[in-house]
């Protein structure tokens, strides 16, 4: 899978990029967002309030029960500020 | 149509471009925004725009096409710009241009809106205490919600 961060949650985990291979469990949005904060501390940090924190899964915005696997691309972000 | 730019962009030169050779348009409108100096005068308050590249294409693509199926349009242009941008610069562009004053109105204000909560575009200032990610205003929400259609949660 690849994951990318924006904007803090970048800043905060450190890279914005990365290849991840998920456990076998981990078929959703929540299950990956759970499974990230194991990782590190820096991801524990960076998800800790893990409300405000919106994920789009092959560039399209997903809920927590969306369904995702290795092939997908998934962002988290924080709420978006443009205009 | 949609455009996500590094580059500055001329108003005038978008509303001639969108409106030549058009002339069932009677209304065209428009909102420009624009670098607001957070700091008073007082020292640096630029801004750096991240964007999601590809993502906000597709999205402001989305909402462009929702405003053509809300509102009877004969045009319409946005545009969008990221990197780092100094007080009193453009931003975004917004225009919309239909037959009659209330669609392009009411789409322009639709598409801001929509654009200011839906789009994936985060803003970094620069403050006299260092760099700070802009937080989501709830208001922006408010705004959005007004647009949302009857059991939708767009």
């Amino acid at each position: 899978m690849k994951l990318l961060y924006f904007a803090w949650l970048k800043q905060k985990i450190g890279i914005g990029a990365e290849e991840v291979t998920l456990p076998d469990e981990v078929n959703d949005v929540a299950g990956v967002v759970a499974w990230l904060k194991t990782r590190g501390d820096n991801y524990a940090t960076a998800l800790k309030d893990d409300a405000i924190v919106r994920v789009a899964v092959n560039q399209t915005y997903a809920k927590p029960d969306t369904t995702v696997s290795n092939g997908d691309e998934v962002a988290l972000f924080p709420p978006v500020t443009g205009g | 149509m949609i455009r996500v730019q590094r580059e500055d962009f001329d108003v005038g030169e978008e509303m001639r471009s969108l409106t030549t050779g058009n002339t069932g348009i009677g209304g065209l409108a428009s909102f420009v925004g624009l670098v607001r100096d957070m700091a008073g005068g007082a020292g640096d308050s630029a801004m750096t725009l991240e964007h999601y590249p590809g993502m906000t294409e597709r999205l402001l693509t989305e909402i462009d096409e929702e405003a053509h199926r809300r509102w009877p349009l004969e045009g319409s242009m946005m545009i969008h710009r990221h990197g780092r941008l100094e007080p009193g610069e453009q931003i975004v562009m917004v225009l919309t241009a239909s037959a009659h004053r209330q669609a392009a109105l009411d789409s322009c204000a639709f598409l801001i809106d929509w654009l200011k909560t839906q789009a994936p575009f985060w803003k970094l200032e620069e403050t006299p205490d260092g760099a700070s990610w802009v937080e989501a205003r709830a208001s922006d929400d408010v705004a959005a919600a007004r647009w949302a259609k009857p059991g939708t949660d767009g």
